[in-house]
């Protein structure tokens, strides 16, 4: 996985920089990181090494020395250099640190089934969670609407960087999530009032898509004038012809349906984490269990479902549907080869936003190997959310987004004194 | 029981507390509890707390108490004890939590924001798992309090995780006890958003603060009743428990141990502290350090919550890792505390670890999780440290305990073993998995899932 630089491209591109206006220049400064050990995750990991981060992409990564820095790089060491860490399942910047109404997009509940809401229009990139969370090496975050409805809406995936969501987005409406358990059991008019209406209400739903999808493309099939051709027999447009109305609910599921977005439920124990797997199968979509408690006891249903687990923070609360959760389950996930990440997740009180650091952490304390431990929180997530292209690991062409500490990143007195986000130095701060 | 009654009377507290029998037997002084012998630890590094870290150290208990601590040169081992060889491993004391919410939430109810005449010994599950979890955390005493949703909200009490074996059957077993054999326990306040609501509970800080003075106004006054009744029960005013626990606080019998985050409740607390001289404990203090110099100008120990962010409301938005090294560089006592469920007892060593992350000098953190605990409950002489005389209370560790990767290999109470992760069964407190849980959501006081709206 490391690259040797040519030196003529590298040249050139160093010519390139120092000719171009000084505001691209200084935004896009390239950044060379030192360090006692590089954790690159998909290759070696390399000891006194360096990383070279140019026009916001890794450019080279090896042992220190063995490139040419341009002039003009910023430098920064430390001991130990993760790929930027990535959270696979967070409500950040939806839910805000205050937890009043006002900072509190995570959940709508004024229906039990909105799949149509879309998380770039309730996330603020300026909460100071967001930037809390990047201080210590989070990078990436795939957050959303929260469980608690039985389709509470949308996820996206952002970079924890920029003053709009635009400039933090890296994919829009990534899945829909789903809350199989008590709490989006509700009673009276806001249905549904048990588990099995929550199952009839869902299938119901999909089977609308699905014949809704077929619709559309019955309609894309037959072949329409095109709007600037005058119609020139005067005639009346038949029905068929006209345009179908647009059912956004509909759409997003079908979008589920096809598969360009992916279905998260949210199922704690191990009977709902069945029925997840029983719609999953029934509508022929991948599934994301989301937080799955019991999934330390269901490991062969999951591993013969092929389930992927997007597993609750390590330090989640041991109570309710959580009851049996375990410290030893990402170890366990890992041993039997389903594939999984640990998350932050959504904390409805305190600490309001959790750090996947922190998390991956316990888990390494309890079985997970210092290795498997770090790709729960880089590479994993990025395979699983689809972007492991662009993040999840320390290789040249990917985003330089790195996070930087003086110590194990695991352990509690570490600091991390260093994040970088595509190539830019967001945190320089001792954490 | 008049007899009692007066008795107690006389010495001025809580008339017809102690309680001489209890199911019928006499209550078991707590040496009953102890194991009577001798047992010797040694190649371990010990963390006394009241001393420097020993290598190599040697530690040896009998009838529940420590009888010897230091290095190998320093204790000759007694003849007859047996010795267990504990090289490579870390021996400190018994951790201290100052406020835990284990074993069921209770005392006062939503009928009034003031109910010191509310006990928490009177709600608490024995058999809850959280008592295990938290042996598997290595610690080894708790301060279990009603919650914050009250400006008074009852009497805290100081159990023992006396859990050898089998769980105890009664919560009587894991109390403890003052020589008299009066179970111990402190007075829940608190003040901020939490104690405020719709009426009879205030709606804004004034009214919180002027509702606590009135109470301990007339606390005083019944006192003084007392006091002029001379001992002729005749003379005597009708008696009222709630006002009772406000005297005992006031002549420093009972700690409050007083929840507050934002920095001008935390001067609200030292306020009405010196103006009714109740001995106080601060809890949580999440702007702690803004007010630190007053803080320990007031001369006020400070439990602190460490949390992995800061917020989930407005008065804790500014609750960060360094509180412990601020309060303490100016010369706070700091302990820390789980809050449990809010955090983990098991990872309570985390806390001062993450305290250290942020600056906190090492040994005061770990005299955070035990010796400022105990004292902080009025324990001090007791628990707390590897002290000869004192409890033989004591967890034995994989490695150093602000290490992410050390594992409490076993936790001794009263010198008797309490938690062992050799054994499966306690392994899974430790771990989690099937009944190590509560299928319960905690009652966590003033908030609402997010479904119900979020955090009041």
């Amino acid at each position: 996985m490391r690259f040797q630089l040519k030196t003529s491209s590298f040249s050139l591109l160093f010519v390139l920089t120092c000719f171009l206006p000084s505001t691209w220049g200084s935004a896009t400064e390239p950044v060379v990181v030192y360090a006692k050990k590089i954790v690159t995750v998909t290759g070696k990991t390399i000891l006194d090494g360096m990383i070279l981060c140019v026009d916001g992409k890794i450019q080279a990564v090896g042992q220190a020395g063995e490139f040419k820095v341009p002039a003009n790089a910023k430098v920064i060491r430390g001991e130990v250099v993760l790929p930027g860490l990535v959270d696979v399942r967070t409500c950040v910047g939806l839910s805000g640190i205050l937890n009043f109404e006002h900072d509190s997009d995570q959940l709508e509940s004024s229906s039990p089934l909105q799949p149509e809401l879309r998380a770039i229009d309730a996330y603020n990139p300026r909460e100071e969670l967001v930037a809390y969370i990047r201080n210590y090496g989070v990078t990436t975050v795939h957050t959303g609407h929260a469980p608690g409805e039985l389709i509470s809406g949308q996820t996206m995936i952002v970079k924890t960087v920029g003053d709009t969501v635009e400039s933090a987005l890296m994919v829009d409406g990534r899945a829909i999530a789903v809350t199989l358990a008590e709490a989006s059991t509700k009673s009276g008019k806001a249905s549904p009032g048990t588990r099995g209406k929550q199952m009839a209400m869902l299938r119901s739903l999909l089977i609308e898509a699905r014949e809704y999808s077929a619709k559309v493309a019955k309609k894309a099939a037959v072949k329409e004038p095109a709007p600037s051709e005058p119609d020139k027999e005067g005639k009346e447009k038949s029905k068929a012809d006209e345009p179908m109305a647009r059912n956004l609910k509909l759409e997003v599921l079908s979008e589920v349906l096809s598969g360009k977005k992916a279905l998260l439920i949210t199922a704690d124990r191990a009977q709902d984490i069945a029925s997840a797997i029983r719609l999953a199968e029934e509508f022929k979509i991948p599934l994301w269990l989301d937080s799955a408690s019991d999934a330390h006891l269901m490991i062969p249903q999951l591993k013969a479902a092929g389930v992927t687990v997007l597993l609750h923070p390590s330090m989640a609360r041991a109570s309710g549907e959580k009851e049996n959760l375990s410290f030893q389950t990402a170890s366990k996930l890992r041993e039997a080869g389903i594939p999984f990440a640990i998350q932050g997740g959504f904390e409805p009180y305190v600490p309001k936003v959790r750090v996947v650091l922190f998390e991956a952490a316990v888990a390494a304390a309890h079985g997970l190997s210092f290795e498997a431990a770090v790709e729960s929180i880089t590479l994993s997530p990025a395979k699983i959310l689809g972007i492991q292209d662009r993040v999840g690991s320390i290789a040249v062409g990917k985003d330089a987004d790195l996070a930087i500490y003086d110590g194990d990143p695991f352990e509690y007195t570490t600091h991390c004194t260093g994040v970088v986000i595509d190539g830019v130095v967001v945190s320089s701060e001792s954490q | 029981m008049q007899g009692a009654a007066t008795a107690s009377f006389a010495i001025g507290f809580c008339r017809g507390d102690s309680t001489p029998q209890l199911y019928g037997r006499p209550i078991q002084p707590d040496s009953d509890h102890a194991e009577p012998t001798l047992k010797a630890w040694v190649n371990a590094t010990l963390l006394p707390v009241d001393q420097p870290q020993v290598r190599d150290g040697v530690l040896v208990t009998s009838g529940g108490k420590i009888i010897a601590v230091g290095t190998k040169a320093d204790v000759k081992i007694p003849a007859g004890a047996a010795v267990v060889d504990a090289k490579g491993k870390w021996i400190m004391p018994g951790l201290v939590c100052t406020h835990s919410h284990i074993g069921g939430f209770g005392a006062a109810d939503s009928s009034s924001p003031i109910q010191p005449g509310v006990r928490i010994l009177d709600s608490l599950n024995v058999r809850d798992a959280g008592f295990r979890r938290a042996l598997a955390g290595g610690l080894t005493t708790l301060n279990v309090m009603p919650g914050s949703g009250h400006l008074i909200s009852g009497q805290t009490v100081y159990c023992k995780l006396r859990y050898h074996g089998s769980s105890p059957s009664v919560v009587d077993e894991i109390l403890i006890r003052d020589k008299d054999g009066k179970s111990l326990g402190g007075l829940k306040m608190a003040n901020g958003t939490n104690s405020q609501g719709d009426a009879p509970f205030p709606g804004t800080r004034g009214k919180s603060a002027y509702l606590v003075r009135e109470q301990y106004i007339k606390a005083r006054e019944y006192h003084a009743k007392v006091v002029a009744a001379g001992g002729d029960e005749s003379k005597l005013p009708p008696r009222d428990l709630n006002l009772e626990c406000l005297v005992e606080a006031m002549q420093g019998k009972r700690i409050v141990h007083h929840h507050t985050h934002r920095h001008d409740d935390i001067i609200t607390v030292i306020r009405l502290s010196q103006e009714f001289g109740f001995q106080t404990v601060l809890h949580h203090v999440s702007d702690g350090w803004k007010v630190a110099k007053e803080i320990a100008a007031a001369n006020l120990p400070c439990s602190i919550i460490v949390l992995d962010s800061p917020g989930g409301k407005l008065e804790a938005k500014d609750l960060l890792f360094k509180n412990g090294k601020v309060l303490d560089e100016a010369g706070v006592r700091v302990a820390f505390h789980t809050d449990d469920w809010i955090t983990d007892s098991r990872l309570f060593m985390r806390s001062a670890a993450l305290a250290v992350r942020a600056g906190m000098n090492r040994a005061k953190a770990i005299d955070g999780l035990t010796l400022a605990g105990a004292e902080m409950l009025g324990l001090g002489d007791r628990i707390g440290s590897l002290t000869v005389g004192k409890d033989a209370d004591f967890a034995i560790l994989s490695g150093d305990p602000l290490s992410v990767y050390t594992r409490v290999l076993e936790t001794w109470v009263e010198g008797k073993k309490a938690f062992d992760l050799s054994i499966p069964e306690d392994q899974l407190y430790a771990e989690g998995g099937v009944n190590a849980g509560s299928d319960l959501d905690p009652f966590l006081c003033c908030y609402a899932p997010a479904w119900q709206g979020g955090a009041k």
